[in-house]
């Protein structure tokens, strides 16, 4: 346990967050398991986006106007931190969405109506969330695409032995998670950018989960588009980013239309405004977006690596002490390939009884399909029940679900 | 703790009337897809159209399961017309626990399907209070 505190002090995080020192009833504390739905705020970066109400609020890039500017420095100061958190290139290749959602249906709409024709092909895998599903799937049955979808193994992995056929024929898409939010398995997607760059097809990443669990380099990774949401990593809810390559942003027609994201407006047309902004139509989240700055700052400060690391450590203790709970470990938990998830399913119980139980306990967790039924369908379940760990999670916390889990068989016991 | 009293976990570990009967007046089935509860309801009535008896199969978890259970019991011996009244409240009232608003759904996926199954009816009195 020695090496674990080195490398995070939890307990001094712990006192950033405010929420999670409570009770959810008399003498039951709370333990946070819900992460891969939403994070926790810390102290700063609710604080700072109080800072920038009480102080420097006012709409972005139209005001000669003290707080305009300032507000303006703080939005785009926002989105330089954001693009050197993920190391893009520029902050211009840096667009503020509302969530990671948001950012996918930006690309496969702006980009589909632009770029796909009858017959093209769009490769996704069975392991997405709903969101890097159907937005593809809207946008081909409207150009008359197809999608195909890369298996998962027994085991949980991206099965990539039949690539070469999938990736054959006019495909012009990969889209594809970087961490599943129900089987927590970290998707090493270099050979999958390559394969597809090879063929001449974009790579999109659902950065959902891994951006805020561990260090994320777009060049190194040569991802063409990287979507993710502010609120699972400590920000702000109502704010996403869709990281894209500069060119390919250029090259792509607008989105939503309003203001902002025009330079000219005539009776007949419109002229676009430069990337990002072209893909900002009307008044941006603007506090949000500066509390993801703070939460930037936060994470940067504490270190991806180490929350990473940290977060494996845990994990790893979790899925040990989960193997002791009567129903055998394959009853319990299906062990995942270097995430930070488990998805826990018991015979004879199911998700939403053993996560009412656990509340009963204290513990949040979530039961349910996870916006991942093809997932589900995958492994013959109908829901599971999802333990998520983030940096303020501790070793007492593991075992606090662990005599929960004990509690709920034992209401059970048949 | 409370939402599991005994007489609840009694009907979900023995759940009655289960199996369904055989040439059926009423045969509905449905699921709930968010939470993958699934029922599947039949009912045989007698001349004078009375219900004589109630088959039940289907899985979810244990208040979607007690909820169908209870309601069947309840459901033996009456006419249709007085199945058309069994509200939100008489559910709510056999499981005796407060039910939270989250698990309203899964509380009321059987009195859903009776009113479905039995008249069509994709709503009824007191069910937009959900």
């Amino acid at each position: 346990m020695t090496s674990v505190e080195t490398l995070l002090n939890v307990e001094a995080i712990r006192q950033d967050f405010p929420v999670l020192h409570q009770e959810v009833k008399p003498g039951v504390p709370l333990v946070y398991l819900d992460n891969a739905a939403s994070s926790q705020k810390p102290t700063q970066v609710i604080e700072a986006v109080s800072e920038f109400y009480r102080k420097h609020y006012a709409n972005v890039h139209r005001g000669i106007h003290k707080l305009s500017e300032e507000s303006t420095e703080a939005y785009e100061g926002a989105r330089a931190k954001t693009a050197t958190f993920i190391n893009a290139a520029s902050r211009r290749e840096i667009v503020f969405t509302r969530n990671a959602t948001e950012s996918v249906n930006l690309v496969a709409q702006a980009w589909g109506r632009a770029n796909l024709m009858p017959g093209d092909v769009i490769v996704l895998t069975e392991m997405e969330h709903h969101a890097n599903i159907v937005p593809w799937q809207l946008i081909a049955k409207e150009r008359g695409a197809e999608v195909r979808y890369v298996p998962v193994t027994d085991d949980g992995l991206l099965d990539l032995s039949g690539l070469d056929t999938l990736l054959s024929g006019p495909v012009k898409m990969v889209a594809a998670t970087h961490m599943s939010n129900v089987l927590g398995t970290v998707n090493a997607l270099e050979g999958l950018v390559q394969a597809a760059h090879d063929v001449g097809a974009l790579v999109f990443v659902d950065g959902a989960q891994s951006v805020s669990h561990k260090p994320v380099d777009v060049q190194a990774l040569d991802a063409d588009f990287l979507a993710f949401s502010g609120h699972k990593m400590c920000g702000p809810s109502g704010i996403g980013v869709l990281y894209g390559k500069r060119e390919l942003l250029e090259a792509m027609p607008p989105f939503l239309a309003g203001g902002d994201m025009i330079k000219r407006v005539t009776l007949e047309g419109a002229e676009w405004n430069d990337v990002p902004w072209k893909f900002e139509a009307g008044t941006p989240a603007i506090a949000q977006a500066v509390g993801l700055g703070a939460a930037v700052d936060y994470l940067t400060r504490v270190g991806m690596d180490r929350i990473y690391a940290y977060e494996q450590v845990l994990l790893g203790y979790a899925l040990e002490r989960l193997e002791e709970v009567p129903g055998g470990a394959g009853a319990w938990a299906r062990p995942v390939q270097e995430g930070r998830g488990g998805g826990l399913h018991a015979g004879g119980m199911h998700p939403h009884d053993i996560a009412e139980l656990l509340n009963d306990r204290g513990v949040a967790v979530r039961a349910g399909h996870h916006c991942a039924m093809p997932l589900h369908q995958r492994f013959n379940l109908v829901a599971t029940t999802r333990a998520s760990f983030y940096l303020y999670n501790t070793r007492e916390e593991v075992d606090r679900l662990i005599e929960a889990l004990y509690y709920a068989k034992s209401v059970f016991a048949f | 703790m409370d939402m599991y009293r005994e007489l609840i976990l009694d009907h979900y570990q023995n759940r009655r009337n289960w199996g369904l009967v055989e040439d059926p007046d009423i045969d509905y089935e449905e699921d709930n897809p968010l939470c993958g509860d699934h029922l599947h309801l039949t009912v045989r009535l007698d001349d004078a159209r009375r219900v004589v008896a109630v088959g039940w199969e289907g899985e979810g978890c244990a208040i979607s399961q007690a909820s169908a259970s209870m309601l069947g019991e309840a459901m033996v011996g009456k006419t249709l017309d007085e199945l058309k009244h069994f509200s939100k409240d008489d559910i709510l009232e056999m499981l005796g626990i407060p039910i939270s608003p989250v698990r309203l759904k899964c509380a009321l996926l059987s009195l859903k399907i009776l009113k479905a199954g039995a008249y069509g009816l994709t709503g009824w009195p007191g069910e937009e209070d959900e």
